[in-house]
């Protein structure tokens, strides 16, 4: 079975409005930039994005929201985002603010097989409410679902043609949970090589968890916070 | 004289100790990462998937694939690790990590804390606090003792919505070092230079334990 595309428009194709989407990436470090730039390129709308963070105004998330393309997210935190905030504010965004180890968590366990789990984050906050709570040796526990989704895009450093991933300092973040996840996965990264090439002990994600994998044409990795000290 | 942000940090820099996993959050408890005493070894978590993060670049050497999960640009130190955002929550959730300092909004003398939402505001999401605070054995808050309106930061209970409930042990505000007594109330253990007793006790709306002796904040 051949798992490589020739194109970030390839690997997308079967994406269609109204689906639910998981993309990796923390802030703008490791995400499917390639992927992302392909959709504000289709009329897909109506999507709803799992992902850390929704972008900045000009990049990422940020440009199939600009397009109007995605009713809802699913986040931990959408900071850094004016036409995030217009929407989200106007009514016209659907938002969902889940801890971000949760949703790490809830990430991992739909790929484990694993339908729900208990965790001690948000217990006794608005992120309980309407969900089971259970004590376990004297301490309370929420109990958090696994996601359903048929697409994840992920962004890696090296992939193989088997679909096997490498991942490049904190760009490795949410991205090999979002594969997992995915029915089907999307992986762009920034060179593929032939299987044989990558050593094996160095695998972070396996060719298992990858449906579909392809070079990315071009990475800007733009820096949100560019910091520095005096040298 | 009251504490600045770096008096604040400096004092809580003084709770480290050698060998600590320390998760530090955004504002003044990133400044604690400058006051590890001499001779000390600390790593520092960033949840975003790096453990032994070092201090920024210098201009020139920043990697977009390298950040804090402040998305700052940083460095790693020898040994540093990464991993995937679910392994950084387990060593988060499973106590792996032994000290959390974060800012708060809000802190009650039962030590609930509030720190992520105003209502009526823009709500930008919790990002891993709940978790954090949640989970972590020892947490300490570093915060201004009252907000800009003058009024209290450390109340009987907290107006805005949690982020987490019993969870914080100590705080060190710009005026004092305080402690959650677990039979609720602030347990006030050091005044800063110059501030007096009479001064926190009027601006802590929650109850205030004084014992007999109250030290002064020594850096």
């Amino acid at each position: 079975m051949n798992k490589v595309v020739n194109s970030a428009e390839e690997a997308i194709k079967g994406i269609e409005s109204g689906m639910t989407l998981m993309l990796g990436g923390f802030g703008l470090c490791g995400i499917p930039e390639n992927c992302i730039e392909a959709l504000t390129k289709t009329d897909i709308s109506g999507l709803t994005c799992i992902s850390n963070n929704a972008g900045v105004d000009d990049f990422g998330l940020g440009l199939l929201l600009q397009k109007k393309q995605i009713k809802k997210m699913i986040s931990s935190y959408v900071g850094e985002n004016k036409e995030f905030e217009r929407q989200m504010l106007s009514g016209e965004l659907d938002v969902e603010l889940i801890p971000q180890g949760t949703l790490a968590e809830r990430c991992r366990a739909t790929g484990a097989g694993i339908p729900a789990f208990f965790t001690p984050a948000g217990y006794g906050t608005e992120v309980a409410e309407g969900k089971e709570t259970r004590e376990f040796n004297g301490k309370m526990y929420v109990m958090e679902h696994a996601f359903d989704a048929p697409f994840a895009i992920v962004k890696a450093w090296k992939g193989d043609t088997e679909g096997n991933l490498i991942f490049k300092a904190t760009a490795r973040n949410f991205n090999p949970l979002m594969a997992m996840a995915g029915k089907i996965t999307i992986a762009e990264v920034e060179e593929l090589v032939p299987a044989g090439e990558l050593d094996p002990n160095a695998i972070h994600t396996p060719g298992i968890f990858v449906q579909r994998i392809f070079q990315g044409e071009k990475f800007e990795k733009r820096i949100e916070q560019r910091t520095t000290r005096q040298a | 004289m009251a504490l600045d942000k770096n008096g604040i940090a400096k004092r809580i820099a003084k709770e480290l100790k050698d060998g600590y996993y320390v998760n530090l959050g955004i504002g003044i408890p990133t400044l604690v990462a400058n006051h590890v005493p001499e001779g000390m070894t600390v790593e520092f978590q960033s949840e975003n998937g790096v453990l032994g993060m070092g201090p920024f670049p210098v201009e020139g050497e920043e990697d977009a694939d390298l950040i804090n999960a402040g998305k700052q640009t940083i460095t790693v130190k020898d040994g540093a690790s990464f991993f995937d955002s679910a392994m950084s929550f387990a060593m988060i959730r499973g106590q792996h990590v032994q000290l959390t300092v974060l800012g708060a909004m809000e802190v009650s003398e039962n030590g609930d804390i509030a720190n992520w939402k105003i209502p009526g505001k823009m709500v930008k999401g919790m990002g891993g606090a709940m978790d954090l605070v949640a989970s972590a054995e020892n947490i300490i808050v570093a915060m201004t003792h009252t907000n800009k309106a003058g009024e209290s930061k450390l109340l009987k209970s907290c107006s805005l919505p949690l982020t987490g409930v019993g969870c914080v042990k100590k705080i060190v505000t710009d005026l004092a070092v305080l402690e959650v007594s677990p039979d609720g109330g602030f347990i006030l253990l050091e005044v800063a230079p110059g501030v007096t007793v009479e001064e926190v006790k009027s601006k802590t709306e929650g109850k205030l334990i004084v014992p007999d002796n109250v030290s002064e904040v020594a850096l």
